[in-house]
């Protein structure tokens, strides 16, 4: 059996990390050379040559809003994953997901806004302070890990592109490219991924936009190189590789609910007290944990989000 | 080739997961990885269990029906590793758990079911118990068919969305129990 390894947050000077644009400029120019011919000299593809490694980040730790819980390790966090678009096991995407090409990547916005287009991922990311924020992280099957993110508060970025009145929600989709994804070409769920938020649950300052965990850039099986994290909904709530965000005046389609509507609602908040059709939600396994523990109401965030759903009956609207 | 073989290649799972489970490889959520991977050959075992006796046909040799109690007894072992990893793991013992799952969760029920059944088959697979029951013995083991049945609707009922597992294990426990249902037929087919 493994135990869980307490992490050592070693901190970095700021003075010795690359901003991510520079980094990421950086890459640019490297790959170019070094990249194309180490992967001839190994005799990859550009399968392979492709994947970007994970790489350093600038962020401040908000203490604020993490949990003292000690993180999973990264190569928990990193391989175990649910993510179809590159198989069903959970050691798939981890295998697997280096065919998906994060450079360049852009980001469509639209709906009901006043600012709409496409923004290369270095636009969508200027401006924005990264921070480090420690979530739980609970899986619909039951399982849970610790996280620490790197990201930004969703809702900063929604407010530059200037929602109009009629933007109730905001839906989300995953790139659709069998090629790079190759889980797309089951037809296991009807891809792309979608998800959805209301409006004020993006707009909650807890709900954040991921482009690192542990420090570094994302690896290609944990969403890169954008994905959301709502950390007091089940984590198919936290869709990953975004490739469109839109502003919408009705409730959005989202893949769990049209797959299995029965299973899986709309909202999808961690309840302890409504159970999935075929197991339990009351208690989870956090990796690295033999016994379980409880779940808890909003996935322990209950102080934070409960207010959003004041009125309505969390058995309804699962 | 001796039963020895047969011994080793039904026990060889089992020792690869011991191997994991010293080198920290039963992946970052073991009780899960051992959990599947003890139910996968409990029902791969059941289909080489009831694949003997088609062998046994096509070969013509007696050597195959020989092994049907040993693979037979094995893919119990698996299924007792199963079931007790849930029973100790995710119920910690807690039988009203163990209660309320059979009533709410109609996969839970089968595969109790199966296991029952196949504790059952277990128990009456000695030498005694066979002179004991003479031709009911031959009756109740048929239920070995049922067993493999139950495991695969099981899995079937247990998966999130990918079916392409438990509709292949559907698709050989379907073959073998039509081998059995039409003997004749069958028999045409081999000759």
């Amino acid at each position: 059996m493994r135990f869980r390894k307490r992490a050592s947050p070693t901190p970095i000077p700021a003075s010795e990390i690359t901003p991510y644009e520079t980094y990421l400029s950086r890459r640019e120019l490297l790959a170019g050379g070094t990249g194309i011919a180490l992967g001839a000299a190994l005799g990859f593809g550009a399968r392979h040559a492709a994947a970007e490694a994970p790489a350093p980040l600038a962020y401040v730790r908000n203490a604020a809003l993490s949990v003292s819980e000690p993180p999973n390790s990264y190569q928990d966090i990193t391989t175990y994953n649910n993510f179809y678009e590159f198989g069903t096991d959970k050691s798939d995407p981890a295998a697997r997901a280096q065919s998906l090409r994060t450079r360049p990547w852009s980001v469509s916005v639209g709906g009901e806004a006043e600012v709409t287009g496409t923004f290369p991922l270095e636009d969508i990311l200027k401006g924005h302070a990264l921070e480090e924020r420690v979530y739980r992280f609970r899986c619909v099957e039951a399982w849970s890990m610790v996280i620490p993110w790197v990201g930004f508060p969703l809702g900063d970025l929604l407010k530059r592109f200037k929602p109009t009145s009629r933007a109730k929600y905001v839906a989300f989709k995953t790139l659709y490219d069998p090629k790079q994804m190759p889980g797309q070409s089951v037809r296991i769920l009807d891809w792309p991924y979608v998800e959805g938020l209301r409006m004020d649950e993006a707009m909650h300052p807890l709900t954040l936009l991921a482009v690192g965990l542990y420090g570094k850039t994302l690896p290609n099986q944990n969403g890169a190189p954008l994905r959301l994290v709502v950390p007091w909904k089940y984590g198919f709530k936290s869709i990953k590789s975004i490739v469109r965000i839109r502003l919408v005046s009705h409730q959005p389609p989202t893949t769990w609910n049209e797959t299995a509507p029965d299973e899986y609602g709309f909202y999808s908040n961690v309840n302890p007290n409504v159970d999935h059709p075929r197991w339990s939600q009351a208690r989870e396994r956090r990796l690295g944990e033999l016994w379980k523990r409880k779940t808890l109401l909003f996935n322990g965030y209950e102080s934070e989000v409960a207010g959003l759903y004041k009125g309505m009956d969390l058995r309804v609207y699962r | 080739m001796s039963a020895a073989v047969v011994f080793a290649a039904c026990l060889a799972p089992f020792l690869r997961l011991a191997w994991l489970a010293c080198h920290a490889g039963l992946s970052p959520n073991p009780v899960a990885f051992v959990e599947h991977r003890t139910g996968d050959w409990a029902i791969n075992l059941l289909c080489a269990a009831l694949a003997l006796r088609p062998l046994a046909r096509l070969t013509g040799s007696s050597w195959f029906m020989k092994r049907r109690r040993m693979v037979g007894l094995f893919a119990f072992f698996y299924a007792c590793l199963h079931f007790t990893t849930y029973l100790v793991f995710d119920l910690e013992f807690d039988l009203g758990q163990l209660a309320e799952d059979l009533v709410k969760r109609r996969y839970i029920l089968v595969g109790f079911s199966a296991f029952l059944l196949m504790a059952a088959l277990a128990a009456t697979s000695t030498d005694g118990m066979i002179r004991r029951l003479r031709k009911n013995w031959q009756r109740l083991h048929r239920l070995v068919y049922a067993c493999a049945v139950l495991a695969v609707v099981h899995y079937w009922w247990l998966v999130k969305k990918d079916h392409h597992w438990p509709a292949i294990y559907g698709v050989a426990v379907g073959s073998l129990l039509g081998c059995r249902l039409l003997p004749s037929f069958w028999r045409k087919v081999v000759v």
